[in-house]
This record gives C-alpha cells, structure tokens and sequence, in this order.
C-alpha cells in the first residue's frame, strides 16, 4: 500500500502495540492533565511527577485513540521521562518543529521552525521520535502527533504555576 | 441544463428511460453517470464515496441548475423591480414551494430558508425557546442526538435555567422508551432526530410526537438523516419543528430548512434581525415581518435554493421509495458482506435488521482505530468517516471513542461495498490482527 509504510514505520507500530509508561499515577501527589482532539475525539491523560529538582521523575500516558496519537505519547513519555522541565520543554520544541513542516511546504513564513534551529535541535535528539516524521505528509494526522505533547506542556504549565 | 437521466415530476419517465430497471428500483449505473465527481480515479482506484451522511455528492442537473441560474438569472431577492430581479426571486421562491411539495408542508410560508439545519434548530431555541422556556421547565432529548440538537439547548439552558432530559437507549441502538411518558411529564419540548447519524436507528417518530403531545409539549423533528433517503410528511409525522439540510440531499452547502406549523412561526419572534426581515424600522424600533420573511434576516442563499430544488426535482424522478429500497436492500448487503469478509474483529453497531435502519455503516475493527481505519482505507480511494460523528454521548454510551462510518446514498452500489470490504481486510492484515 503506497504511502502507508511512510506513515506507520513498524517502531510506530510497536509503539501501538506495547506503550511504555501506560496506567495511571496516584493524583495528588502526581499531576493530571486531560486533552482532547475535539476533530475526533480522541483523548489523552498525561500524569506527571515532578520531584524538588525540577525533573521528571515519573510519567503515565492513559486514554486512547489512534496509532499515531498513541505512538506518539507512548515515545514521549520515554523521552522526557527523567528529564528536567526544560529540557523536556526544548524536545517539545524540536518535536512540534519536525511537525510543522508541513506549514512551510504550503507556504507559511517558517518562522516556528526557523527560531534558533541551532539552540533546540542541536541540544535535544529526537531518537525513536524521528519515526514520526512522515506523519506531515499527512496533515489531518498531525494532530494526532501532537495532541499528547500539547496535552505534556499544559501539565507543565500547571505544574510551574503551582509551584510559584 | 443537460437532460436528466431521470424524469422529474413535471416529466413522467418515458418507457426506455434510463431509470427503468423495474419498476420502484433505481438504475444505479445511470444515476453514477450523473455525478461527475464519481468519475474520478485516486491511486489507481474508482472513487468509492461512502461519506454521504457527512455530505452527499451532486448531479450534474443541480450543478448546471446552478451555474444556469447565475448566468441568467442572478439578483438580490425580494428587492428589485427589473426582470433579472423578479427571475431572481421567482427562482427562490420556487424552491420554497419545492421544499414545502416534498414535505407535505400544508403552506409554504411554513418554510423557513436557513444556512443549515444546525441554524434550523437555533432558530427556534433563539426564538420559539426564549420566548417560551424558564427556569422548571424542561427540554426532552436522547441519547442518541447530534450536537446540533444538544448544544443550541445546553447554551439556551444556561442563559434561562430548565432541565435537559435525556432518553437512553437499548443494547440493540434502539430509543429505550420505557420510560418515556415520565421524561415528557412537564416537558414542554421532545426534540429527536429522525434517525441516527451514528447507528442508523429510524426512529417511530409519528408515535414519539404523538407522545409528546399527549404531555401537552412541542416536537422537533431533526430530519436531517430522514429526508435525503424517505418519503417525509410533516403532517404524517405529527411535527411541530422539523430541520434539515440541503447539503445532505445532492443539493449544495450553505442553505438548510426550518419547517414549523404556521400558529408557531407566526407567535415566535424573530431570530436574527437585519434586512428582508420587517415590516418598518424607525428610530424608536422595528415591526417584524410575517413568517418565513420575518426568520430569513440578510440576503438569503439565493443560487443555494434554486440547487437544492434540482435536488428536489431529481430526488422526485427517482422516487424516494425506491431510494429508501435500494438503500435497505444495500444496507443489507453491507451487513452480510463486512461480516462475511472481515471476519470477528468486525463490530457494527446499530440494529441488526436493515428495515430497521438507514444506510449508516458505524464500524470498529478490533485493534484499529477508526483514524487507522480510514487512513488505509484511503489509499484505496474509499472515503468513510472516522471520528464520534458529533454525538459525543451517543458515543459514551457505545463505550467507543471513535467509529469509523460508512453511509450509503443513491449513487452506491455492491461494487462500492465490496471496495470497503475488501480496504478492510487491507486495514486488518496491514495491522496484523
């Protein structure tokens, strides 16, 4: 099927398959943050615990919804997981970059992508996540992609606020 | 315009004719000739469009009513005093006593043009329901509704204060009725759909206004799923209200109709204001104008109605008995077909006898989400609808957070259920069930 592998490469699938960090975390003391692809309906719950250092000690995806959105959360609660709040704010950054090409490819003024390219892709490597680039071939799936990490930098957000 | 390969009303089929496929049955192969859109290849595919539900395809004979309309007879309505103008509004308001022959309407100035059915029914939540709703009064909906027919009244029962009941449903996607009679108890609306987007349930909707009524409230009747596919009467309905779309019926986007009884449009008051819709205007205030003008404020989709009366008119040729025949009679096959070549990991929710349904198709593949689902079945060119279909709590009930939908209209055939079938079994080797 043309195109297909492009879209669903076999870590994609594996990711679907078997996520990592799947459950829930007990809230309080873990934080909990719901979101919503209201296009479609898919859901996620992110649940993060964040230790006295500002790092990510624990990470727990629940919800569901396709394999591109499960994947997805599934390879980010890997990455981030361990790393401190803006390091995983940077990978965020460099994650949503790789998903708005698209928007430079029909014309957009490239500017998300263009910010300090150097600062952010060359400080965090997207690993397993690169899988997810052919998803911008495809672009009603893009927010399939990025619902869970909207859905991690709102939780971060709310986390930052509750603690100033 | 081009003859069309069906007769209309005024034109009674000639023997021969291409819809002759005996008698009451639709000649699906001429009525494909018809849409050019149908015509066209994707990846080395025929297009298999089974989105119809979400909007349906167009035959030439509206496309052409259309562009013919434009390029003779365009001008604001209601308005001017040359010919152009008066051809204008002879054409709009031709399509309103259309509309109202196709749905037994007893008058057509109980025909309101509106953009949508979703502003059909916000029409009479902003007017019927403002004027009449209050804090201990209550609303009866069901489970099984679109969010055109939960959201207008959610919103309006946040500015005013009644209750919003809900009618649940049985295992089967049937309306649980049991309890009807209480939920209508001091009710003074039951606003249903007709059949549902979702499961394809055709709801007993002479019976559910009659209960209604029995209660002393109003019925609303979303149509929007019932009159593209049956014969519709609003009188044999027993509706109060009564909504749909053109763009779900072979006519275009952009125009939708409200049908109420002729006692209610002329006590509500107006719902937008602007022009076309008063008798005078004076700094001090405004004299509304009598019903339909009165709910039809701005310069109304005046080319949108001339398309949506060809609609009308190739609808007629083809006889909605036929169609709602042949949609059962596919409908049936699908059933068979999916199940047959797909295997267990196929779910279909809905009744499970096609009389009992329209041509709705809600499927779940086990261990594919519907995203998947119509992301491979893409790539054969058949067009479904993955997502909750804009029934949220249809879709809580279900325990689903998606379906993927597949839906039926005239142009359908067992080739194109057959495609699905076949992208299926694609979608479930390709994730290795």
């Amino acid at each position: 099927m043309s195109g297909l592998e492009d879209l669903y490469r076999e870590i994609i699938l594996d990711h679907y398959r078997s996520p990592r960090n799947r459950g829930e975390l007990e809230s309080p003391p873990a934080h909990r943050t719901e979101g919503f692809n209201p296009l479609c309906g898919d859901e996620v719950v992110v649940y993060v615990m964040v230790d006295g250092e500002g790092r990510i000690a624990d990470i727990k995806i629940n919800g569901q919804g396709c394999s591109i959105s499960q994947s997805s959360a599934s390879m980010m609660s890997a990455a981030v997981k361990g790393k401190t709040i803006d390091e995983a704010r940077a990978l965020t950054s460099t994650f949503k970059s790789m998903m708005s090409i698209h928007e430079q490819d029909i014309g957009g003024d490239g500017t998300e992508a263009e910010a300090d390219p150097a600062d952010v892709t060359a400080e965090m490597k997207l690993g397993d996540l690169e899988a997810l680039r052919g998803v911008v071939k495809f672009p009603v799936r893009i927010k399939c992609a990025t619902l869970s990490w909207n859905t991690l930098t709102q939780a971060l957000d709310e986390v930052a606020a509750a603690r100033s | 315009m081009t003859t069309p390969a069906t007769p209309t009303p005024e034109s009674p089929p000639a023997s021969g004719s291409p819809t002759a496929a005996g008698p009451g049955r639709l000649d699906v192969a001429a009525i494909r000739r018809d849409f050019p859109v149908l015509g066209l290849r994707q990846n080395g595919h025929r297009l298999v469009f089974l989105d119809s539900a979400a909007s349906s395809q167009h035959p030439r004979q509206v496309l052409d009513a259309m562009t013919s309309f434009y390029e003779t007879s365009y001008a604001n309505v209601h308005r001017g005093v040359y010919q152009l103008a008066e051809r204008a509004t002879a054409g709009y308001e031709g399509a309103r006593s259309k509309v109202a022959r196709f749905i037994g309407a007893p008058s057509t100035n109980e025909v309101v043009f509106t953009k949508n059915a979703t502003e059909a029914i916000n029409l009479v939540a902003g007017s019927w329901g403002r004027a009449n709703l209050g804090p201990g009064d209550a609303v009866v909906l069901t489970l099984m509704e679109h969010h055109a027919n939960i959201v207008p009244w959610q919103m309006l029962a946040a500015h005013v204060g009644f209750e919003i009941r809900w009618v649940p449903l049985t295992e089967d996607g049937h309306l649980d009725l049991t309890d009807l009679d209480r939920l209508l108890d001091g009710a003074k609306l039951f606003a249903f759909t007709a059949m549902s987007n979702v499961l394809g349930t055709l709801n007993p909707v002479a019976r559910l206004t009659a209960a209604a009524h029995d209660k002393g409230a109003l019925a609303l009747v979303d149509a929007c799923q019932w009159v593209p596919h049956l014969v519709t009467d609003v009188v044999a309905m027993g509706a109060d209200f009564v909504a749909f779309s053109a763009h779900k019926m072979l006519g275009p986007s952009g125009i939708g109709v409200l049908w109420a009884r002729s006692e209610l449009l002329e006590a509500m008051p107006p719902f937008l204001g602007g022009g076309g819709m008063i008798l005078n205007v004076t700094t001090e205030g405004f004299t509304p104008d009598a019903p339909p003008g009165r709910f039809e404020a701005g310069t109304p989709p005046i080319a949108e109605a001339v398309g949506l009366a060809a609609a009308i008119d190739y609808l007629t040729g083809l006889g909605m008995d036929a169609v709602h025949r042949h949609e059962v009679e596919l409908t049936g096959y699908a059933l068979r077909t999916l199940k047959a070549e797909v295997g267990d990991a196929l779910t279909i929710y809905g009744p499970s006898e096609p009389s009992e349904r329209g041509g709705v198709l809600s499927i779940a593949l086990e261990g594919v989400h519907a995203h998947d689902i119509s992301q491979v079945l893409d790539t054969q060119a058949v067009c479904i609808r993955p997502g909750h279909h804009c029934a949220k709590p249809l879709m809580r009930v279900l325990g689903a957070p998606a379906t993927a939908r597949a839906s039926i209209y005239v142009y359908n055939d067992t080739d194109d259920i057959d495609a699905l079938a076949a992208a299926l079994v694609a979608a479930r080797d390709f994730f290795k069930l």
